[in-house]
């Protein structure tokens, strides 16, 4: 117990935790670079793939918290995501309330479901929590394409205008913006789970689930915690869609592969690092993208080919993602760096 | 009137799920032997499909007559893919080995894509059409037919698995690999084995569904959650628990979605897949 206390803030030991001065001056241009984006690039789909990378990212870091940090494999994260969307867009136009009230509400909702599924399911390890996720994921979907308030298969509409007071836009701008400050605000959350008792706890409990517990760790309340800030701002990520696209249905925001994406993006850049999920984000909507642009629709298949082979070849070959296979890189080349002036007799 | 719409109703549920046990025998039988869960487990069923698709629109076999050759075709598919891909990741952390079976799922689907186009096909004539009454139900021959296919194609890797060396040597590597190995079993050739007896069974289902299924690449999602819930209610790794789930699994989808109305079939499986995991993670016949 002491130890997980003693540990220095500004340590290298869990990886991005530590930033020396050129890395953070790094990032505050990269920072800047971002905010700024939209002044020198005006063309809508550059901006709209770079809001799908920051959407993308979002996803993937709110699922890092359950998947990566706390090592809970959900697969059924779009319950959460659909239930945002349905909640936020169902309370705006039926009953009229404010989309700034609207969406916190139904990131509760979903937060508070994510505890119902959380306390009955944590129980299960393994495979067997994913495929209990899945199942879930699966009956929300089912329920929704059957419910006639909720627009059934058909879906519902979002008003076509409505500015800053409704967050419904016609330039592309303000939801990048709107995209970045979620982004933000959930890596500032990641960020400080990573630095809390919480983080030191998630990771005891991916990587020594028992000698954490005997050490007094309750492990399902953490992970109940961990569960339900993934969930909820996994929720806020569909609201968002469902602000930019104007339209949801089950098939949009249910869909089992979104599912699998945010996690993907995670497994991608570096399950349970702050910068993997964004990296990850980067280059997989970049793959996406290029393969449909260059190979044609999904419905010829290439794409999905290429995606999916990407898929086992990263899962295959490079667990620990593109952060990973970067700092093996780095330490390799300090390791070499060591050896050699040990031999010079340094 | 109504008694005799449920028998009718009971027995194309009992039909159904004879079908199911079969996919889940495959599945179970992996999961078994080397603690994979293979999510692209559909896929092998679809491929199924397909061989007895080709076969019949190209040399105008039929499909039922074709079962064995899409049975040896899809044994080679699965050993391959266990060969190329699974064996890499034996000792990988589960979230590799989730992820790479989630990937061949994808990879599997997007091949058919782009080979056969997402079209819906259909074996047009099979030697098994029509309906026959046994005393008063009607029951679809091509039903009856893969029921009763799929029992002997059950009972066949029954016994294969209990009376054989080879079958008791799959055993001894699902019950303790290191031992097993002690033993002078070859491990490798067990798990190749079991993903390929896997994928056949899954192929052989899938040729016995398409006289009277549509075929198309992702039909394997219909069948890849159901036999999850099948596999984990008869208790994983277990063969005979695999068969009594999937006919329960069959009746209890049937039934459902004859009282509650067919767009709940799927939600009605699932709760009970919950149910399961939550009151008896062990399945009916599973070890703790």
């Amino acid at each position: 117990m002491n130890q997980l206390n003693q540990q220095p803030v500004f340590s290298t030991a869990y990886g991005s935790a530590g930033y020396k001065w050129p890395t953070r001056l790094a990032l505050l241009f990269l920072l800047g670079v971002v905010i700024f984006f939209p002044f020198f690039e005006k063309s809508p789909s550059h901006q709209n793939f770079v809001i799908l990378v920051l959407m993308a990212a979002q996803l993937g870091v709110a699922w890092n918290i359950i998947g990566g940090y706390a090592g809970q494999i959900s697969l059924g994260q779009v319950a959460f995501y659909g239930l945002g969307a349905y909640t936020s867009t169902l309370l705006f136009t039926k009953l009229g309330i404010n989309p700034w009230v609207s969406i916190p509400l139904g990131g509760l909702l979903a937060a508070s479901i994510s505890l119902a599924v959380g306390w009955s399911c944590f129980r299960l390890k393994g495979h067997y929590f994913a495929m209990a996720t899945i199942a879930v994921a699966e009956i929300i979907q089912i329920v929704f394409t059957n419910w006639e308030f909720a627009g059934a298969a058909v879906g519902l509409n979002l008003p076509m205008e409505g500015g800053w007071k409704f967050l419904i836009f016609a330039e592309k701008e303000p939801y990048y913006y709107l995209a970045l400050g979620l982004l933000l605000l959930t890596l500032a959350v990641n960020y400080a789970i990573e630095k809390s008792y919480l983080g030191y706890y998630l990771r005891a409990i991916k990587d020594e689930p028992d000698a954490a517990q005997s050490l007094g760790v309750n492990l399902s309340l953490y992970k109940q915690i961990a569960f339900a800030i993934s969930s909820f701002f996994t929720a806020l990520g569909g609201s968002l869609y469902a602000h930019k696209e104007l339209y949801i249905d089950p098939a949009s925001v249910l869909h089992t592969g979104l599912s699998i994406k945010m996690a993907l993006v995670s497994i991608l850049g570096g399950v349970g690092t702050l910068s993997g999920p964004v990296i990850g984000a980067a280059v997989l909507t970049l793959i996406e993208e290029g393969t449909r642009m260059l190979f044609g629709g999904s419905g010829k298949g290439t794409d999905l080919v290429i995606y999916a082979a990407l898929i086992v070849v990263v899962a295959v070959y490079y667990p620990s993602g593109v952060v990973g296979w970067v700092r093996r890189f780095l330490s390799r080349r300090t390791a070499i760096r060591q050896t050699r002036l040990e031999g010079r007799g340094i | 009137m109504t008694s005799e719409i449920i028998i009718q109703t009971l027995a194309s549920g009992l039909l159904i799920g004879l079908i199911y046990a079969l996919i889940a025998i495959g599945l179970t039988l992996i999961f078994g032997v080397m603690d994979i869960v293979n999510f692209s487990h559909g896929e092998f069923l679809m491929l199924g499909m397909y061989c007895s698709f080709w076969l019949y629109a190209i040399y105008h076999l039929d499909p039922l007559y074709t079962l064995p050759l899409t049975a040896i075709l899809l044994f080679g598919v699965g050993a391959i893919v266990y060969r190329v891909v699974i064996k890499k990741i034996i000792d990988a952390p589960m979230l590799s080995q989730i992820f790479t079976t989630f990937g061949l799922m994808i990879l599997f689907r997007g091949l058919a894509q782009f080979l056969w186009k997402p079209d819906f096909r259909t074996v047009g004539n099979s030697v098994v059409s029509g309906t026959v009454s046994l005393s008063g139900i009607q029951i679809g021959l091509p039903q009856l037919t893969a029921g009763v296919g799929a029992i002997l194609v059950t009972l066949g890797i029954y016994l294969f698995l209990t009376k054989t060396r080879t079958g008791a040597a799959l055993e001894a590597t699902a019950a303790d690999k290191e031992a097993a190995r002690l033993m002078g079993i070859d491990s490798q050739r067990m798990f190749t084995l079991a993903w390929g007896v896997g994928a056949a069974c899954a192929g052989v289902a899938g040729g016995l569904l398409s006289t009277f299924f549509p075929i198309f690449p992702e039909i394997g999602a219909n069948f890849i959650l159901t036999a999850f819930v099948v596999v984990n209610l008869g208790g994983f790794g277990s063969v005979v628990g695999a068969l009594i789930a999937g006919i329960l699994v069959g009746v209890i989808e049937v039934m459902g979605g004859f009282f509650l109305g067919p767009q709940y079939k799927m939600g009605i499986v699932l709760c009970l897949f919950l149910a399961v995991l939550m009151f008896r993670p062990q399945g009916l016949m599973g070890k703790v």
